[in-house]
């Protein structure tokens, strides 16, 4: 296979706080290759969103990149410059947030806001600029472009506002997409359009997404592969039907029996036990162990590297098919 | 279910669209100022208008001149007609005040976007800066560096601008710590921006608005400083007609003619006033929803 649009390996992220280190993405590693999505889940404070930001080199402040690698379209972005990152930015990769009221500026026209990208980043003329800005609309389903690019953020519904926020970060033609959590914001309707929307997008547009998210399902529909963090840590990749059918890692199968399931009645929804770890002082050998249902002696006694487990799959567990046992004991996805 | 919400959105677009217009006359305060400052304001245009003698032409032979038909406020110790004095000093004053607004205003903006949005010395250089100025009471300052420049109104622009920027600086550090963390600074950031086009083109069109309001209400205190300087003999120079000069100079005659000094003091009183009411509305106007 060609050379991966994105190639980041083992990335280590570190936020430097008042009672010592705290190590946000510990040796993160995954490909993206030229318009392909990838599905990165976990929940809150797994470090999906730290290792999201780190491929823009837009880390929040006390946070730094301090081992690993980042290469957008070859370029090593924790070596480059400041200017070469900014190069990189909006027309390499852009972004697109969770909140698209207050990602958008309150005060500025959204019309303006399309069109800056591409007359202050692709040097083109307002007249062009503008006429960018309505095919951008158009494109991402905006009706009426010429008269909402007069609008102001808060004159806009939510959907519409993300369909802005789409055509923003599409404005600087890039060849990569990060989506850090894009439908969380929205209407259940809405979050439908939008995930159909960005897919047409990759499909037409050929355009490579990173897909940010804690909702299986939406994961599932957009994307072929997938990531699934843990305390920092990739835990378990490989193809999204593949991973659904037979987790490899007890937290990925965790994970999907807690996705409500209208076709299999349940007593009651499985959750995993237990609490994330604090991530300044992880626990030893399997950060998952504490709250492992398949924990033994070893899973203790060091550090788990992620451990080939199938063609293009990988899970950082040492008795990973255990999980899969429990998976084709009782599937986790109905139909599978 | 989809056009209902459309058009309940259509509605409010149609409601903010009006907003201005539909809120600015329900604003007291704001139409009292805007219509006070508005007929100074028009007075001091149209001072050669509505007035039938020079400012500085002396009539030696009809001094100290109670109301009549011709000299409509009397004419003072020079036999110069007040009613012109009063309408021409509004042009000098008001002109004078409304620079000495801008300066301030413009270089504050800018050293309180700077040291907000990168922090580190540059904001530690500023604090130090601002602290320093702070230190001194308004007045004191202000007269103590009009009186090292030399007398005349470049030097109370200079004075009022290295006194002044502090406020503004001060206003817009504390809005830009609080705006720089929104995620539309992120986004232009991921969309590869300059840190001059986020600070010019995104952060201060958001920032700006408490400023605005603070310029209206620093405007009567520089107007309230000129007159002090005038009153002083630091401020507008002779004959140009000044306010400040004015009471100044109706000071002798106080016991027999008090009016000379009142009625450039019921001016200030009034343009105050007038500002105030203006700042009052404009805070209720420009606050955010």
């Amino acid at each position: 296979m060609s050379e991966p649009l994105l190639r980041v390996r083992d990335l280590r992220v570190e936020f430097a706080l008042a009672r010592g280190t705290l190590t946000a993405v510990d040796g993160a590693s995954f490909d993206v290759h030229r318009g392909e999505a990838l599905g990165v889940v976990g929940e809150s404070g797994s470090g999906k969103t730290i290792a999201l930001r780190s491929i823009v080199g837009l880390l929040p402040r006390g946070a730094k990149i301090t081992g690993g690698t980042v290469e957008v379209d070859g370029v090593d972005v924790t070596a480059a410059g400041e200017d070469r990152r900014r190069e990189l930015r909006g027309t390499t990769v852009s972004m697109i947030f969770q909140e698209p009221m207050t990602a958008l500026n309150p005060v500025m026209r959204v019309g303006d806001q399309i069109a800056e990208e591409p007359l202050v980043r692709l040097g083109q003329s307002r007249r062009a600029a503008k006429a960018d800005a309505l095919e951008l609309m158009r494109l991402v389903g905006i009706p009426d472009p010429v008269r909402r690019a007069e609008h102001y953020p808060h004159e806009l519904s939510g959907g519409m506002r993300q369909r802005v926020m789409i055509a923003i970060a599409l404005s600087g033609s890039p060849k990569l997409i990060l989506c850090d959590e894009p439908t969380t914001a929205l209407d259940v309707t809405i979050q439908d359009q939008i995930l159909k929307l960005l897919q047409r997008l990759q499909r037409e547009l050929d355009v490579a997404l990173v897909f940010v998210s804690h909702d299986l399902a939406v994961i599932a529909q957009t994307c072929r592969r997938l990531a699934v963090m843990y305390a920092g840590q990739v835990v378990e990749t490989g193809e999204v039907e593949t991973v659904f059918r037979e987790p490899r890692h007890p937290y990925t199968l965790g994970l999907l029996r807690s996705v409500p399931d209208f076709d299999v009645v349940r007593e009651r929804l499985a959750s995993i036990p237990g609490a994330p770890p604090d991530l300044a002082s992880p626990p030893q050998g399997c950060r998952f162990h504490p709250r492992c249902a398949f924990v033994q002696d070893d899973c203790l006694a060091s550090a788990i590297p992620l451990l080939e487990v199938g063609p293009g799959r990988a899970a950082r567990c040492l008795h990973h098919d255990q999980a899969a046992a429990d998976a084709r004991r009782e599937p986790v996805v109905a139909g599978a | 279910m989809a056009v209902a919400a459309e058009a309940v959105v259509e509605a409010q677009i149609v409601e903010h669209r009006r907003g201005f217009a539909r809120r600015w006359y329900r604003t007291p305060s704001f139409v009292a100022g805007a219509s006070i400052l508005g007929l100074i304001v028009l007075a001091a245009l149209a001072a050669p208008l509505i007035t039938n003698h020079g400012p500085t032409s002396q009539d030696l032979l009809n001094t100290l001149q109670g109301p009549s038909s011709k000299h409509w406020l009397g004419t003072d110790d020079l036999g110069r007609d007040v009613w012109s004095r009063l309408v021409y000093g509004a042009r000098t004053d008001l002109k004078v005040a409304f620079l000495a607004v801008l300066f301030p205003f413009s270089i504050g903006t800018v050293i309180g976007l700077l040291s907000g949005y990168y922090g580190g010395w540059v904001d530690t250089i500023t604090n130090w800066l601002v602290n320093i100025v702070v230190a001194f009471p308004f007045y004191v300052l202000i007269i103590a560096l009009v009186f090292a420049l030399g007398p005349g109104t470049s030097s109370i622009y200079i004075a009022i601008t290295i006194v002044g920027w502090v406020s503004y600086a001060r206003i817009i550090r504390g809005e830009v710590l609080i705006a720089k963390r929104r995620d539309y600074v992120l986004a232009a950031k991921s969309g590869g921006l300059s840190d001059a086009r986020i600070l010019f083109r995104h952060l201060l069109p958001n920032v700006v608005t408490q400023a605005i309001v603070f310029a209206c209400s620093d405007i009567v205190l520089d107007i309230l400083a000129i007159i002090t300087l005038g009153y002083l003999g630091l401020g507008v120079q002779p004959p140009t007609p000044d306010w400040g000069r004015m009471i100044a100079d109706g000071q002798t005659f106080l016991t027999t003619h008090w009016e000379l000094s009142t009625i450039p003091g019921i001016a200030v009183v009034i343009t105050a006033l007038g500002l105030s009411l203006l700042a009052d509305g404009l805070a209720d106007l420009l606050r955010p929803e």
